[in-house]
């Protein structure tokens, strides 16, 4: 380590050579209570944003020389500019006209299919993927998921980017998540399309299409779905851990995930070095619904938050859409129609069912039958009633009992509650109407609710109730127009609302915020609505898709271990109460992100008496030790002294960062700033050392 | 004084007075209070401690002990101040410096008992007591009151006792210190200020101008929700506006609440006209001056005028709401925090709502601009306004969701269906009102507000004239309400099933016979969902429910038949359904509404029950009989009562005072009558009522069989009844169930027997013991000291009440 420079007279920082600049305020705090201390290092973390959805985040966070991606979700909603596929063969949707060109030009007639007024693609559906350009996806050194549905887009990043790293995610998540993706692969593998359209992807011919599909954007990049050898291979490199658990990347930083509370295994992470901590909080819920509690404590002390996947559906109470979906679920049953309840295999469901377990007997429909038709219904089932540590208390003690902790397995053992892998087979032996069905996929574009859509949505007695909030319902409905059955749009979202927020960030209050645009401004339907947008002081950093920021983070050091012989020979110094002092000279060596000081080499012992100087290469150079300053020099006093010591004709100039002392007779300038002073005078060496000698009579030596 | 309880007092001043007997129980303290005040409100003070010396020798006492506890002390001063309040009394208590040393600087106020709350809690309450007249307002005057909030406590007092040139003179050495008070900011103890300036408002003469410009003073100098109970208690001062109303517009008030109000005014100045001249100058001669009313109905108003200022689109007229233009400090007060915000409208729309609907509400009461208000109000909780205004975006953020805002202002708006409103006005309250009733986000409380809302304005709808229907605007809104009470009678929570049952039966109460309303009703699923909620799991919803589906089907609207061929079935199926309910449901609730649709229905004559009433009131009572609800039985007797009149005829006035002679059946009537009410075994039901352990029931009984004894009267000596077997029997029995043995049947009753029945049972006795509470001999002063006494052991353990 070198020495404070000569007429550094005021220290506040010092160089380090080899790694930047070491802060002496911590240096001095810190020295004698254990081993180690602070090195300020000027790296600055960077966030790269990869999907514009705030509730599907994809991020890349470059954090003290490691890339972490943070959750991989997938937006489906490109979906909804295909026709559905149906899984019976449906007259009407294969009789749809084609589309063609206002001079009547008709040559997309077989890729683009009219219906009431909307123009749909007829091909497979394909997704919209995380933005693959922004980053080189394969220096991303590790994936975390949050929850199931942020982990949709996995198998496009690792097996298709050169995607070499480690993925961490819960065990529920992992199970869950690959439920949702084989329901997926299951729902569009089995309805094989023959065409595959391209030609309007096309810039200069999308150009000419009706809206939505004309501001539809990036078409080029849309995928088709993943098969099921995609999905293993992307889940074998999925690494589980549990809540709380520590995970070290490369020495460098920490990960931990910490319950969310929206969802079974849902997280959110901790990511931190020993002097930064930044939260990465996605997907969370403080409702008492099945999951464990939120864990709001962990995330208190953040540098920077990262806030997405807050509640898609602000303005609506989950409470109030699940007394509205029961009340709509009985008005359309007890006057005889059926229900059609779109909705993913797991998540809101289990809630849903617990909340009609109640309800039906009270409500006279126990005779009602449910139907959960999905290729993973079972599947879906018997997880959530195994996953007992990651529940609410309730929930658990129930398992303890021992019980279900899901009253799912009451109504399935009454048979009250039936599922099937899909339509065919036993269902449609046991079909019985009136009913309630839930069933996939919620963008009414594969699985098997196309089929519920064409049976029952020409009669009036029977009611579709939305109750995801991915996708509109009303572009949902849109290829299944004119229809004749009631809608009803029952968004349950538990994610965190507005209100929510703020209270969490009063608790945990993070020096800064990071949040997807969107966050940030209120609804554009509802500009007026300036409580559903984040409000928290500094105000938080917004990003959109495809942005890279730079994370605002305010210390930045390195921590740096003593090697306890080093410590044993120091020798501190006492400059003021409280704050002491000691040089020390040492070999810092670094290896995995860790830094250590090493005592120096000893100097060889001198050969006969004689006394030698000797200098290594690895050895720093600490033959001329000059004493350390420290301390102030008070203008006012500096100047009696000179005037004592006969300088006359003296002038004080302030400046910005101190004063200027000025000898006018001597030509001589004495320049002290906080951290320096400088003696300009000419070829004058004598009165140099002369005015040095009495400058330093106001500083501290040791 | 009873000479038994002045025997025991000196034992029990003994007792009081001995700190080494601490007395247990404070509730035998307050007894004691309660009944030192209804002996001084009987007779007199002086008398009494001069017959009871111990008492003033326990007051002098207790100065002087050391280590009395507090609450002996306070109950002293409590004490005292009952006794001082007579004047004369006072006198006599001041001959030995007395009240001095209790109340004043010597007293416990200087001491270390000064700390313990109930000491002075008691001080205060002593002398809020005592200072009911002139001597005591000198004493007070001179008294040195130590804390501004107690010292206003008393003087509110004060003021409440007294009038004319006593006011005028506490005033006078008031109102500098109230001026000094006004000085300071913020104005320190601003509730007991209000308090004090509208007692000193409502006994001051009408001459004294300053008190009128302290009151404005005060209204400005109080922050925006200080001011607002001073407001509308300045508003509420009764000024002489019964001369200033027109004859006509007294006599057209046409709510029940304002024709109580209009009745009692009306008595009020019928009673004035008997007053000498000068006295009623005095009451009536106060006004209130214009200027000051105008700025405490501004201030009511202001937050209401920023509410309507900030949402406006575009700016609106000028001086919307009169008096109250919305200025910047209201505006900041509104948007300083949420509990300010919320706690400011709330008042506000409280207040006026209470202003409402009295005569001296400000005139002209601008009814167009607080609709809009309320409305305005409603939108932004509901977050479906859309201010452009800063101000109405951060109100907006502010009060979207807030439910005791909303609740607050469906009140007011409630309150404003008595007004009538701008048709453009009324729909959009109208559709306000609709908004919340579709809303999911509407919470239970806020639902029941948005209904009680919705049935005042259908209610105060306007007719249309020459076909006594709705009007096209109210028919439409109905429809369209219509699909809403379906979903919401199927709502998972009970609160809101049982709101929109509540809206339905009074909505059908007030609208059955309207065609429209019939029309749109029988259209809807609403009848049948109703009648499924007689099967709901919750008892309040079940009760609710029978209580909806008795009118409906009173007036024709209940479900339709399931066959037509049999347009009886499902109605005579309602009745046996609500037999059922009344047999077998396990709550109360229901079982209790089941008996009140049947009185009603009996009443009213309803088809089915007139068909065979007979055989009806024969089952219910049966039912009835059996069931282990007070409340059913007493209602079994209503449902008899109401039979009997039938067969009989009217009761007599209900007045008591009313001199008329009973009015006796005719014989012949009277024996057919009997007849039947021995079929339908209603002697049975009423005397074993008449011996039922609630006494409520008992006392009904008794009365029913009064009337039928008045009745009666005629039958009596012709009848040779009374000497035959069979009444010496059904007399065993009745001592038999008496004695709390029921077990045994009456049997069947001859009608004579009954008659002779009625003669042979002491039922004015009966009823004069049932008039008596049941705790009436232990609540007794005498049973109260021995009590006291007991529980220390100066008396023997048998001597005591056992409790």
């Amino acid at each position: 380590m070198s020495r404070y420079p000569d007429l550094c007279l005021n220290p506040k920082e010092c160089v380090c050579q080899e790694m930047g600049t070491v802060d002496p305020s911590i240096f001095w705090a810190l020295l004698f209570k254990g081993a180690f201390y602070g090195m300020k290092k000027r790296e600055v973390g960077e966030k790269y944003c990869l999907s514009g959805h705030p509730t599907l985040p994809c991020n890349v966070l470059k954090f003290k020389s490691t890339t972490i991606m943070l959750d991989c979700g997938l937006d489906m909603n490109s979906t909804l500019n295909f026709l559905p596929l149906p899984l019976v063969q449906s007259p009407r949707l294969s009789n749809l006209p084609g589309w063609s060109l206002k001079d009547g030009n008709a040559f997309l007639d077989k890729e683009l299919k009219e219906c009431s007024g909307h123009v749909f693609v007829d091909s497979v559906p394909e997704f919209c993927l995380p933005e693959t350009e922004l980053i080189d996806l394969s220096t991303v050194d590790v994936i975390l998921i949050s929850n199931y549905h942020c982990m949709m887009a996995l198998p496009y990043i690792t097996e298709h980017t050169g995607f070499t790293g480690t993925v961490y995610a819960t065990e529920p998540s992992v199970q869950i998540g690959r439920l949702l993706m084989e329901e997926l692969v299951n729902f569009i593998e089995r309805v094989p399309k023959a065409q595959s359209a391209s030609l309007w992807k096309n810039k200069d011919i999308q150009r000419l299409l009706p809206s939505p599909l004309k501001d539809a954007v990036e078409v080029s990049t849309w995928r088709r779905c993943y098969t099921m050898q995609e999905v293993n291979s992307a889940l074998s490199k999925i690494q589980l851990v549990g809540y709380s658990q520590k995970i070290e990347l490369f020495g460098a930083v920490q990960v931990t995930p910490l319950s969310s509370g929206y969802a079974l295994g849902s997280s959110n992470w901790i990511i931190q070095s020993h002097y930064e901590k930044v939260s990465y909080v996605s997907g969370s819920s403080l409702l008492t619904t099945h999951p464990q509690p939120m864990d709001q404590a962990s995330l208190k002390n953040s540098d920077v938050l990262i806030l997405t996947g807050l509640t898609q559906i602000p303005t609506a109470n989950p409470d109030s859409m699940v007394g509205e979906f029961c009340s709509n679920l009985a008005l359309t049953v007890r006057n005889g129609g059926n229900v059609l309840v779109p909705c993913y295999p797991s998540g809101v469901i289990y809630d849903l069912l617990e909340c009609l377990y109640q309800y039906i007997d009270s409500a006279g429909l126990s005779s009602i039958p449910f139907y959960f038709i999905s290729p993973v219904a079972n599947s879906s089932l018997e997880f959530s009633q195994i996953f007992a540590e990651w529940l609410c208390h309730n929930k658990q003690t129930k398992v303890y009992l021992p019980e279900p902790p899901f009253p799912h397995a009451e109504l399935i053992q009454t048979n009250k509650l039936k599922h099937y892998p899909s339509i065919h087979g036993d269902f449609s032996n046991d079909f019985r109407q009136p009913c309630v069905v839930f069933t996939g996929h919620p963008s009414l574009r594969f699985g098997d609710v196309v089929h519920f859509m064409e049976l029952w949505g020409k009669s009036s007695l029977n009611t579709v109730i939305f109750t995801e909030p991915d996708f509109s319902y009303l572009e949902a409905l849109a290829p299944y127009q004119p229809l004749a059955m009631k809608c009803i749009y029952c968004p349950i979202d538990t994610r965190l609302n507005f209100i929510q927020v703020s209270k969490l960030l009063k608790e945990v209050q993070p020096l800064h915020v990071v949040c997807p645009e969107q966050y940030t401004q209120p609804p554009p339907a509802q500009s007026h609505r300036i409580d559903l947008m984040i409000d928290c002081q500094p105000p938080a950093m917004s990003y959109r898709r495809a942005e890279v920021l730079a994370l605002p983070f305010k210390r930045r050091y390195e921590k740096i271990e003593i090697m306890p012989e080093l410590a044993d020979s120091l020798v501190p110094m006492e400059i003021k109460p409280g704050v002491s002092l000691a040089t020390v000279s040492a070999v810092l060596h670094t290896k995995d992100n860790k830094h250590i000081l090493q005592p120096p080499p000893r100097p060889a012992q001198p050969t006969g008496g004689k006394k030698r100087k000797r200098a290594s290469d690895d050895i720093p150079d600490c033959k001329v030790l000059k004493p350390l300053l420290s301390g102030s020099i008070p203008v006012e006093q500096f100047v009696q002294t000179l005037e004592k010591h006969g300088f006359s004709d003296i002038k004080v100039e302030d400046t910005a960062k101190g004063h200027i002392v000025l000898l006018q007779e001597a030509e001589t300038l004495i320049q002290i700033e906080e951290d320096s002073t400088h003696i300009i005078c000419d070829n004058d060496e004598m009165l140099r050392v002369r005015l040095r000698d009495l400058v330093l009579k106001f500083l501290q030596k040791f | 004084m009873d000479p038994e309880c002045s025997r025991l007092l000196p034992a029990l001043c003994a007792v009081l007075a001995d700190p080494r007997q601490p007395v247990a129980d404070d509730t035998c303290l307050e007894k004691l209070l309660d009944w030192f005040t209804a002996v001084t409100e009987a007779g007199s003070s002086l008398l009494l401690l001069q017959e009871n010396p111990c008492l003033v020798e326990l007051l002098f006492h207790v100065l002087k002990s050391q280590d009395l506890s507090s609450r002996i002390l306070s109950f002293s001063l409590r004490l005292a101040g009952i006794f001082a309040a007579q004047e004369d009394c006072f006198q006599y208590l001041q001959q030995g410096e007395l009240l001095p040393m209790l109340f004043g600087e010597v007293g416990p106020l200087g001491g270390a008992a000064w700390t313990a709350p109930a000491v002075r809690s008691g001080w205060i309450q002593g002398l809020r007591t005592l200072a009911q007249h002139p001597s005591a307002l000198h004493f007070l005057a001179a008294c040195d009151i130590p804390q501004v909030t107690q010292a206003l406590s008393v003087l509110t007092t004060a003021f409440g006792h007294c009038h004319g040139l006593w006011t005028q003179g506490l005033w006078v050495r008031l109102s500098p210190l109230v001026a000094r008070l006004l000085e300071k900011d913020p104005v320190p103890a601003s509730h007991s200020l209000v308090d004090l300036l509208l007692s000193v408002a409502r006994s001051a003469p009408s001459s004294d101008r300053d008190l009128w410009e302290t009151l404005a003073q005060t209204l400005s100098h109080l922050s925006p929700t200080q001011a607002g109970p001073l407001a509308l208690g300045i508003l509420k001062l009764q000024d002489c506006f019964i001369h200033r109303l027109p004859k006509d517009r007294r006599d057209s008030w046409s709510s029940p609440a304002q024709s109580r109000a209009g009745f009692i005014l009306r008595t009020c100045s019928a009673a004035f006209c008997h007053l000498p001249s000068g006295l009623t100058l005095w009451i009536l001669g106060h006004p209130v001056p214009q200027v000051l009313r105008t700025q405490a109905f501004g201030i009511l108003l202001q937050p209401l005028a920023c509410v309507l200022e900030a949402a406006a689109q575009a700016p609106g007229p000028p001086g919307l709401l009169e008096g109250a233009a919305a200025d910047s400090m209201m505006v900041d007060t509104l948007l300083s925090s949420k509990s300010a915000c919320v706690g400011l409208l709330c008042c506000a729309l409280a207040h006026l709502g209470l202003l409402q609907p009295l005569p001296q509400r400000p005139s002209p009461w601008p009814q167009a601009p607080l609709l809009g208000a309320a409305v305005t109000i409603l939108r932004l909780c509901s977050g479906s306004a859309a201010p452009t205004s800063d101000v109405g975006g951060r109100l907006c953020a502010i009060l979207v969701g807030c439910g005791r805002v909303q609740r607050a202002a469906l009140d007011f708006l409630g309150a404003l269906s008595q007004g009538t409103g701008p048709q453009e006005l009324v729909t959009q309250v109208f559709s306000v009102l609709l908004e919340y009733l579709v809303s999911p986000e509407s919470s239970s409380m806020v639902l029941k507000k948005a209904f009680q809302a919705t049935l005042r304005w259908l209610l105060s709808s306007p007719k249309t004239p020459g076909c006594c229907d709705l009007d096209p605007h109210t028919q439409l809104f109905l429809r369209e309400l219509l699909p809403v009470l379906q979903k919401r009678l199927c709502s998972p929570c009970w609160e809101v099933r049982d709101s929109v049952l509540e809206f339905l039966t009074q909505m059908t109460r007030h609208c059955g016979g309207q065609a429209g309303f019939r029309q749109a009703l029988l259209a809807s699923e609403v009848p049948e969902l109703t009648k499924q909620l007689l099967r709901d799991p919750e008892s309040y919803v079940r009760a609710s429910a029978v209580t909806a589906t008795g009118q409906l089907s009173s007036w024709g609207l209940c479900a339709t038949p399931a066959i037509p061929e049999c347009p009886g079935a499902q109605q005579e199926s309602l009745l046996v359904e609500l037999l059922h309910i009344l047999s077998t449901d396990s709550e109360g609730f229901p079982r209790r509404a089941v008996m009140q649709v049947f009185t009603e229905w009996l009443r009213d004559g309803h088809a089915d029950v007139a068909e065979d009433a007979e055989r009806f009131v024969a089952g219910v009572l049966q039912a009835a009989s059996r069931d282990l609800d007070w409340e059913v039985r007493a209602q079994g007797l209503e449902l008899a009562l109401v039979f009997l009149e039938q067969l009989l005829g009217q009761r007599g006035s209900h007045c008591p005072y009313a001199v008329a002679l009973p009015e006796t059946a005719p014989p012949g009537v009277l024996d057919q009558a009997l007849q039947v009410l021995c079929r339908v075994q209603l002697f049975e039901f009423a005397f074993r009522a008449l011996f039922d352990c609630d006494r409520p029931v008992a006392q009904k009984s008794c009365d029913l069989l009064l009337f039928l004894r008045a009745k009666a009267a005629p039958c009596g000596s012709s009848q040779e009844a009374g000497d035959s077997p069979n009444v010496a029997s059904v007399e065993a029995t009745l001592q038999r169930w008496q004695a709390g043995e029921q077990g045994q049947p009456l049997g069947y009753l001859e009608p004579g027997a009954v008659v002779a029945l009625l003669r042979s049972i002491d039922l004015e006795g009966l009823r004069d013991t049932l008039a008596e509470s049941s705790d009436h001999v232990e609540k007794s002063p005498q049973s109260l000291l021995q009590d006291m006494l007991a529980a220390v052991g100066v008396l023997g353990e048998n001597e005591a009440d056992c409790y």
